[in-house]
């Protein structure tokens, strides 16, 4: 073979691989849109039979006669800020123990334990919580044991790594200069913490708990597992409810593709959807506003 | 109040909330393993499942766990680690490849239970495939895909820009540098990142149950990808959810754990051996 054939057997490869790696970057691209696309298509269904005040604002769950969502609305919103309340506190302060405070050992063996908690599958804390954390409620809390509460701490419990591992890169990215500054005038540790550091980080740790809301919010099997799974408008804290992603697995089983009861499962799948990307836009917004990256 | 005091206030707190992280880790993985270690036997590790009486196994549950993992790695590895490289190296600053790193990130954040139910509406329902281990597997190809393509961009970035210049002063086009030069050398970095999705992909549910469906094949090992195949971690919610088995508890107990143990047996295969090969490669240190 020539050396000229040889080098044209090159540029093709070249220029071929390139097209490759262009259509595959193109493939992931337009996946998102096709979910949309089709997740929308088949949930806007539903308001041919059903009206969009109905579905959105009111709590009478009793299909094929009534579908108002709003309970499954609600109990998704409820167990995300509850799930916030749990586990942002401690995942923020288990980020700045293994950023700032802890001596070198511990971190060694505190940073694989934390990636322990991403190993453990959901259906796992669900079980868990099934088995532990209801039967404990129903005795020391009351009520029946599943709810709001159960459902709250286990997926407070489940967004621990993404906080502490999003909020810990972004306290370490704080400048050096800034904190020796501060302990060159003589502050404390934790007047430097509080005055300096975390809101240099600040951008990266609302990134941390947008995301852990964003997997909380999104969370199914566990949840499912041990919110009791009962269409009503929860009273109390642990009082069988729903959430959006309960509802989805437990009702999508019985339901003929098709029909507006299925099609209404496909709409709140796409509330979930919506909601998932709002969170990622607002994430953009908070790091680009504050210019920094998390 | 004294700024010495509040320090050492503050201090505790921290090592608290460190204490209670780990207590509950501790604590969640003592449960599962006391819990389910008895229930661990030859005979229900691989034996077949029973739809009414006590003593039922999970064998054909634990294959197609990995059968579904292997096909939807099949399926998102080339996809994914062509993005990514597309991303690393090949792509310019504009609003192209900002529109395709925003996508990927909400791909990223679309919830579970959500792409099962696009796997639904395409794989199982538009393609007529029904629910089985290629519609799930394809499903959670998906959900692996935002993963792969970022642990793949990231483990490329690594590399330094002067592994390049020297493979392009030498006359190499640019697909000889990536595949002779780059690639070898993010080897390890994409093989840890691997480990992670594929530990992500085996304890993975709410996208399986309405694709690869809650049936398993009486053959077993049936290598048929058309036939439904119910995973471990789908089987544990099913037997904890509607099961009729009078022993529901003590499959599920086994499930967990074997799950669970399924899990950090596949990242300390991969992950343990890597970490020893880099520092190997790269004189200690490590990343």
């Amino acid at each position: 073979m020539s050396v000229g054939r040889i080098r044209h057997s090159v540029l093709w490869y070249d220029r071929f691989f390139r097209y490759v790696f262009v259509a595959s970057a193109a493939l992931v691209g337009l996946i998102i849109f096709a979910v949309i696309f089709f997740v929308a298509r088949q949930g806007f269904l539903t308001f041919t039979a059903v009206s969009p005040w109905e579905f959105l604002f009111t709590t009478n769950w009793n299909p094929p006669a009534h579908y108002g969502a709003l309970t499954f609305i609600f109990g998704s919103f409820a167990v995300t800020i509850l799930a916030v309340c749990f586990g942002g506190p401690l995942g923020l302060a288990g980020a700045v123990f293994l950023a700032k405070v802890a001596p070198e050992w511990v971190r060694e063996v505190l940073r694989p334990a934390t990636d322990l908690f991403v190993g453990i599958p959901s259906v796992v804390y669900g079980w868990i919580g099934l088995s532990v954390f209801v039967p404990f409620v129903r005795e020391h809390v009351g009520g029946a044991g599943f709810g709001l509460l159960v459902a709250g701490i286990i997926l407070g419990i489940m967004i621990l790594p993404t906080v502490i591992s999003v909020s810990e890169d972004s306290l370490r990215a704080v400048s050096p200069a800034l904190e020796e500054a501060s302990y060159g005038l003589g502050a404390t540790r934790w007047q430097t913490l509080s005055r300096v550091v975390l809101p240099a980080a600040a951008p990266g740790l609302v990134t941390a708990v947008i995301l852990g809301m964003a997997r909380a919010i999104g969370e199914a099997m566990a949840v499912q597992m041990v919110i009791g799974n009962s269409p009503q408008f929860p009273r109390s804290l642990v009082t069988p409810t729903a959430t959006l992603t309960s509802e989805i697995v437990l009702e999508m089983g019985n339901t003929p593709f098709g029909s507006t009861w299925n099609n209404a499962l496909f709409f709140m799948a796409f509330t979930l959807l919506v909601l998932s990307l709002a969170m990622i836009l607002v994430i953009r917004l908070v790091v680009r506003h504050r210019g920094a990256t998390p | 109040m004294n700024k010495y005091l509040a320090d050492r206030l503050a201090t505790a707190c921290f090592w608290a909330a460190a204490g209670v992280i780990t207590g509950i880790l501790l604590f969640f993985l003592t449960h599962i393993f006391w819990r389910g270690a008895p229930v661990l036997s030859p005979a229900f590790v691989l034996g077949p499942p029973r739809e009414m009486t006590a003593g039922g196994g999970v064998g054909p549950q634990l294959f197609n766990t990995f059968y579904i993992l292997v096909l939807s790695l099949l399926f998102s590895l080339p996809v994914g680690v062509g993005a990514g490289i597309y991303l690393a190296e090949y792509a310019r600053p504009g609003p192209l490849t900002n529109l395709i790193r925003l996508s990927t990130e909400c791909l990223a954040s679309v919830p579970s239970i959500v792409l099962g139910l696009f796997g639904a509406v395409v794989f199982v329902w538009y393609l007529g495939l029904g629910f089985c281990i290629l519609a799930g597997a394809a499903a959670l190809a998906l959900l692996n895909l935002p993963v792969l393509v970022r642990v793949t961009e990231e483990a490329l970035r690594a590399i330094p820009v002067s592994y390049r210049e020297a493979s392009l002063a030498l006359g190499a086009t640019k697909w000889q540098t990536v595949r002779r030069v780059v690639l070898p050398s993010a080897l390890l970095g994409m093989v840890t990142g691997v480990s992670l999705v594929a530990g992500r992909a085996l304890g993975e549910s709410a996208i399986l149950i309405y694709t690869a469906g809650l049936s398993v094949s009486r053959y077993f090992p049936d290598f048929n990808p058309f036939v439904a195949g119910e995973t471990l971690a789908v089987h544990l919610w099913y037997v904890n959810a509607q099961s009729l088995v009078p022993d529901a508890t003590r499959i599920a107990d086994g499930s967990a754990a074997l799950l669970v143990l399924v899990v950090l047996i596949f990242n300390l295969c991969i992950g343990i051996p890597s970490r020893i090969l880099q520092r190997r490669l790269l004189g200690g240190g490590g990343r």
